[in-house]
């Protein structure tokens, strides 16, 4: 699979095709807005690594409470009585969840499917998936926050860490883009 | 002023509505955008397709020059806004590891999830491959502790370190953007020309778009940020009644009893010249000048629940300007000495100093021989008897809520 198969470029004449992705400047447009409202109504920026941290603390608290309660990072968040879920970011990253729907809806993109590059097999992507996540969840929370809470709500409210965060998240994708280029070429 | 107390107006089924919404909007844009794709997303790193930068830095550029736009005009509390504290050493780390993560699986945590939405599989494994990596943060974090909480800066912004005016920042961060999105269209033409795939010219809105960012920018350099004095300005009408009805000058007794009580983390800020600080000032008590209360804002406002700040000067009218100050900046739990340091020998100088009868205000009225800093036994607040009789006036109240925390 190349990239143009992914990204059509016709407009929605057809009525089964899916619409094309809006021009990048007016995505970042609306994000930006996006972030705007959010800071402007509730002081707070975007996150979303922070919703997965709150969901799997609460699946632990579920099943081993008592770990919870002698791990002191995790005690932060559903030590005692505490729910784990009770909390903004929770319903932020679920609103991610439901707009990415609704957009896939409206652009007739609701598939389900495995992209992937075309030297790879499905299980591969799959594995590479997996693991990439792995090191994008624990470097999220090294961090103190992802690409979201730290590039974007870091980014325009100038916090000089934010900012190396940016330099090293892209500096390290164009570094590693060479070892990994089976994957997606 | 925004941001609003959302939880206190609408209560929390409202507020959390309200962040479902943004939310919302957020997953939107990352779906239309091709967000949920990970081979255009991960194109961006083999130059084939710029979008994610395009997306990414549009979104920073205008998100910023709107928010300090709104602060310079007075409609947003920059203050009360969420900055992630600067934790230089792990935030690079993990910056690094989230690039390594995207190149290898195709997503970072949010547009993971947008992917999932419209049920890219691959989109679930790698959610699943975030819940696995925290889950291994959160049970192995005890053995590296001390580098998670290493090279913390506070709340520390590029105008801070560069020490220029945040107007001059975010329009030059502007023009610079600008400059790099112009690039990267050109890389992305390049590219789209060897590989013999079209392109389209940018539409004129292109342009106009970016003049007019560019334009915005440059006005909000223009306006400025608010000072501490505008900022006053805005809450004068609350709050000079209290110091008109004396509800924050506090007694020297009252002084002597904080410095006691287990339960409060005394800070003492005298805020007159130094040389006057090196003849007699009371002990612990740090020197600081007016003008640098508003760097200094954030630090206080850091410090632990149940902090009081008492201000003092040789009368109350210099204290009285820090203590406007540092209201404007929202630092809770500030007090000023009543009658300064006149008024504290005057309680506790046991009659070894001789007052002079007159003195203009802000004078200290009692020679001293020789700089004594706080060398002198009445400047020890813990020397002194209980038994004076006060009307206490300290409150302690709970931090200004300041956000919460972009990642929650």
């Amino acid at each position: 699979m190349t990239t143009m198969a992914q990204s059509p470029t016709e407009t929605g004449g057809k009525r089964a095709g899916p619409r094309p992705f809006i021009n990048p400047y007016l995505g970042g447009i609306i994000l930006g807005l996006v972030l705007f409202a959010a800071f402007y109504l509730t002081g707070n920026g975007l996150g979303a690594s922070g919703g997965l941290n709150r969901l799997i603390i609460w699946f632990i608290d579920l099943v081993a409470p008592q770990h919870v309660d002698r791990v002191s990072y995790l005690l932060h968040y559903a030590g005692g009585d505490k729910d784990a879920l009770d909390h903004w970011i929770v319903l932020m990253t679920a609103g991610i969840f439901l707009g990415g729907l609704l957009s896939g809806w409206y652009g007739r993109r609701l598939k389900f499917e495995t992209i992937k590059g075309p030297h790879i097999t499905v299980r591969q992507r799959w594995f590479f998936a997996y693991l990439g996540g792995i090191i994008s969840g624990f470097g999220a929370r090294m961090a103190r926050g992802c690409t979201s809470g730290q590039g974007l709500s870091g980014g325009a409210t100038l916090s000089v860490g934010s900012w190396g965060f940016l330099l090293a998240f892209f500096g390290a994708g164009y570094l590693m883009a060479y070892f990994v280029r089976r994957l997606w070429n | 002023m925004a941001p609003f107390q959302l939880f206190d107006i609408f209560g929390k089924p409202i507020t959390y509505l309200i962040y479902l919404l943004i939310g919302m909007g957020f997953g939107y844009a990352l779906e239309a955008s091709g967000f949920g794709v990970s081979t255009k997303l991960t194109d961006q790193f083999y130059l084939r397709d710029q979008t994610v930068f395009k997306v990414m830095f549009t979104a920073v550029l205008v998100a910023m020059v709107l928010l300090f736009g709104a602060t310079g005009l007075g409609l947003l509390d920059y203050n009360r806004i969420w900055v992630p504290p600067t934790y230089l050493w792990p935030g690079i780390l993990g910056g690094f590891m989230i690039g390594v993560g995207f190149i290898v699986g195709g997503f970072c945590p949010g547009t993971s999830v947008a992917a999932s939405a419209t049920g890219k599989v691959d989109g679930m494994f790698f959610v699943g491959g975030i819940l696995t990596g925290i889950m291994i943060f959160g049970e192995t974090v005890k053995y590296f502790e001390q580098f998670w909480y290493s090279s913390f800066m506070g709340r520390f912004t590029i105008p801070d370190w560069l020490g220029l005016d945040t107007g001059v920042v975010v329009f030059g961060i502007t023009a610079i953007g600008l400059a790099a999105l112009w690039g990267a269209e050109h890389i992305e033409r390049a590219y789209r020309r060897r590989a013999h795939q079209p392109f389209r010219r940018h539409p004129r809105w292109h342009w106009s778009g970016a003049i007019a960012l560019l334009g915005a920018a440059f006005a909000v350099m223009l306006i400025g940020q608010p000072t501490v004095v505008d900022m006053w300005t805005r809450i004068a009408g609350e709050k000079e009644p209290l110091l008109e009805n004396r509800e924050v000058q506090i007694h020297p007794a009252e002084l002597r009893s904080l410095y006691y009580d287990p339960l409060v983390n005394l800070v003492m800020l005298d805020v007159r010249p130094e040389s006057e600080y090196n003849i007699y000032h009371l002990q612990d008590a740090q020197r600081v000048d007016l003008e640098d209360l508003p760097d200094l804002a954030p630090d206080l406002q850091a410090m632990p629940q149940g902090t009081v700040f008492v201000l003092m000067s040789n009368d109350e009218t210099l204290a009285t300007q820090g203590w406007k100050a540092l209201e404007a900046l929202e630092v809770p739990n500030v007090y000023i000495l009543e009658g300064g340091l006149n008024n504290w020998l005057a309680v506790y100088g046991e009659g070894e100093y001789a007052p002079l009868t007159q003195g203009e205000d802000e004078q200290l009225r009692y020679n001293f021989t020789a700089a004594l800093g706080s060398n002198d036994p009445t400047a020890v607040p813990s020397q002194h008897d209980e038994g004076i009789e006060y009307t206490p006036k300290v409150k302690i109240e709970s931090k200004a809520p300041t956000g919460g925390g972009g990642c929650g």
